[in-house]
């Protein structure tokens, strides 16, 4: 590992652009911010391993020039489980969309967070199915329209952010598209962190998502989030006293607690000195 | 047990399981506790620590499986246990390991069904899941262990072949097999044949992790290696990106197939309890929990030529073995433990010359040897 950081060009496969993603989606803006934050963090590409489940975001393995396992639908985690528990040294990096990680992933995800296996999970919010076609998910809000929710969705989201923090993991944060160097800084945090790292990103798909809830193009959209966020580090608000479609953005929560590997290295040390 | 001996042992079906599994150099398990397999997690649990393993309990038998293939491409040998239900379960990420050549094991080991059924109780119903479970073309090995000592040794040969063929393997072994007692042998570590997978020795950037060599099965680098490389449960090329066009779709199918079926005579395994050249009145075709019955009722029927044939290797179905087997009787007998699975397999193989009869039982209760006695009587009059 050189002193110098790292170009966040070596983390990108070029051949493989142009990206496959629809004109103003933020994926791209995410991929740039994972591709820096190996950088920052000059991370060796053959110890790390993308991992990513369906979907939009899940192709997103395709643009690094790391080792990468593109599985199935919903269970990202549970593969990437396998790739970290039985190889500690490798960095694993898992990719998915709420569709994919929350929706069918989701019992995947509150137990990798509880297992504190060391991870760090990119989640890319983008309120709906955007490669089939921008179906409802488990964190499309109460009634906005989607492809499978014409006249308004009848179930209520998933704080997803409070829901991993419950359930164990070391690290949760929540970041968006517009503010770039917090999520550059939140994602490197979130490799450095030990344990479960967990970092939702927000994102616009005008394709589905925008279009059929009449939110405007992508500027439009992500100026909402801009609007929307409040930083963590420059308010005292608690997430209960936002206004409505304001949310919280920064560190939302830490732990230090062990690790599944150190943990089950700790047991394995008990046995052998007895 | 961990002695340089060659050892005698009293062990449990499942127990032999484990100790088999890590004898051919298992380091992983991944797996959610199903009776009755149980016994495989609980002793893995404990062998994996012992041995330097990992063994993680996973949330369900999806995540299982998944586990093991993330643990199977870091250069782990890597196994899980299950029966029916968390079986079915399993098969949409084993397709992934078919797909994306990843050597792993899964055993099965069946109990009563459909559903939660009769949770306790044996059957062998879950053939056709084990070879056909998954959607798509595609095609596992099957082997089927009939005493305590066969689910040692074929462990250690479900582990080997998948190696050999970067393919999954699965051990359908059966409640009654699984949860036998009996005295084995434990072979002397030095007496064991173990299998390693074929690692790539070109530079790192010449590595195509799907560009099979002359034997159809391409080398397979770890997570962590020199070797970068992409594994994808979608279609693609040899370098393991997507691709969609078809000629590569149809040939990577057709490899998948043949780099096993080219192959199947190295790895055919049956017993056959009686003389291969003799002629018989009629041949008893078994498997698992089938074969001790039969082989005593074969025993007992004494004024007939009955013979018994294993069959070990269920999945390529060992067409020729039995097409050789049925050329020499006059009629053929297959019990099992389900409304009438193998029975087709033997059907069609040796249908049109030979008559084939079935006994067929599915209340949950294994056979006793009067009842396939009563069968033979019926179907040699």
């Amino acid at each position: 590992m050189s002193e110098q950081n790292a170009s966040w060009k070596e983390y990108i496969k070029e051949s493989m652009l142009p990206q496959m993603w629809c004109s103003g989606c933020g994926n791209g803006i995410v991929l740039g911010a994972l591709a820096r934050a190996m950088a920052k963090l000059n991370l060796e590409k053959n110890k790390v391993v993308v991992v990513t489940g369906i979907g939009c975001w899940g192709k997103a393995d395709d643009y690094f020039t790391c080792s990468a396992l593109h599985g199935t639908h919903g269970r990202a985690l549970a593969f990437a489980t396998g790739v970290k528990a039985a190889n500690p040294e490798l960095d694993v990096i898992v990719l998915m969309g709420d569709g994919d990680g929350v929706t069918i992933g989701g019992n995947h995800l509150i137990h990798a967070a509880r297992r504190n296996i060391d991870l760090t999970v990119v989640l890319l919010n983008n309120n709906n199915y955007g490669m089939t076609g921008g179906q409802a998910s488990a964190l499309t809000p109460l009634g906005m329209v989607t492809s499978t929710t014409k006249y308004g969705n009848p179930e209520r989201d998933l704080d997803i952010c409070s829901l991993v923090d419950a359930a164990g993991a070391n690290y949760v944060a929540r970041g968006t598209v517009y503010h770039v160097p917090q999520l550059d800084k939140l994602i490197s945090d979130g490799i450095n962190k030990k344990g479960f790292s967990f970092i939702e990103a927000l994102s616009p798909c005008p394709t589905h998502f925008g279009r059929r809830n009449k939110l405007g193009d992508a500027v439009k959209m992500v100026k909402t989030l801009k609007e929307n966020a409040v930083n963590v580090n420059s308010s005292q608000a608690q997430e209960g006293d936002l206004k409505e479609g304001s949310f919280l953005i920064g560190k939302l929560a830490e732990r230090y607690d062990d690790d599944f590997n150190t943990a089950y290295e700790k047991i394995r040390q008990k046995i052998k000195t007895k | 047990m961990n002695g340089q001996e060659s050892s005698k042992v009293f062990m449990q079906g499942n127990a032999a399981i484990a100790e088999g599994a890590v004898a051919a150099g298992a380091r992983f398990y991944a797996g959610y506790p199903i009776t009755p397999s149980s016994e495989v997690a609980e002793l893995a649990s404990q062998k994996m620590l012992e041995t330097g393993g990992v063994y993680v309990q996973m949330e369900d038998e999806l995540g299982s499986i998944a586990a093991v293939i993330g643990a199977a491409l870091t250069g782990k040998k890597a196994f899980t246990a299950t029966s029916g239900p968390g079986f079915s379960l399993m098969q949409e990420n084993l397709g992934v390991a078919i797909l994306g050549e990843v050597p792993c094991v899964v055993v099965n080991v069946q109990r009563s069904g459909p559903s939660t059924g009769l949770a306790t109780k044996p059957a062998q119903a879950d053939v056709m899941q084990a070879c056909w479970g998954r959607h798509g073309d595609q095609l596992v090995i099957v082997l089927t262990p009939a005493s305590v000592q066969e689910c040692f040794d074929l462990t250690v040969t479900a582990f080997n072949l998948s190696e050999q063929f970067r393919v999954p393997v699965i051990l359908l072994a059966d409640e009654i097999v699984g949860h036998m007692r009996e005295a084995i042998t434990l072979p002397r570590p030095e007496e064991l044949k173990v299998v390693n997978r074929k690692k790539p020795d070109c530079a790192a950037e010449k590595y195509l992790p799907f560009s099979p060599s002359s034997d159809g099965v391409p080398p397979l680098a770890s997570f962590g290696s020199d070797y970068i490389f992409h594994i994808t449960s979608s279609m693609h090329g040899e370098s393991g990106y997507s691709q969609n066009d078809p000629a590569n779709a149809g040939e990577k199918i057709k490899r998948l197939f043949s780099k096993i079926e080219d192959r199947l005579d190295e790895f055919v395994l049956y017993k056959h309890y009686y003389d291969l050249q003799e002629d018989l009145d009629l041949l008893i075709i078994t498997f698992g929990c089938t074969t001790r019955p039969a082989r005593a009722a074969a025993m007992r029927v004494g004024d007939k030529k009955i013979g018994v044939l294993q069959l070990i290797t269920m999945w390529p179905f060992p067409d020729k073995i039995v097409a050789q087997a049925a050329a020499k009787t006059r009629a053929i007998l297959v019990p099992e433990l389900n409304l009438g699975q193998v029975i087709r397999e033997v059907e069609r193989v040796a249908g049109k010359q030979t008559p084939v009869y079935g006994l067929h039982k599915s209340n949950g209760e294994g056979f006793k040897p009067s009842e396939i006695i009563a069968r033979i009587e019926e179907v040699t009059k």
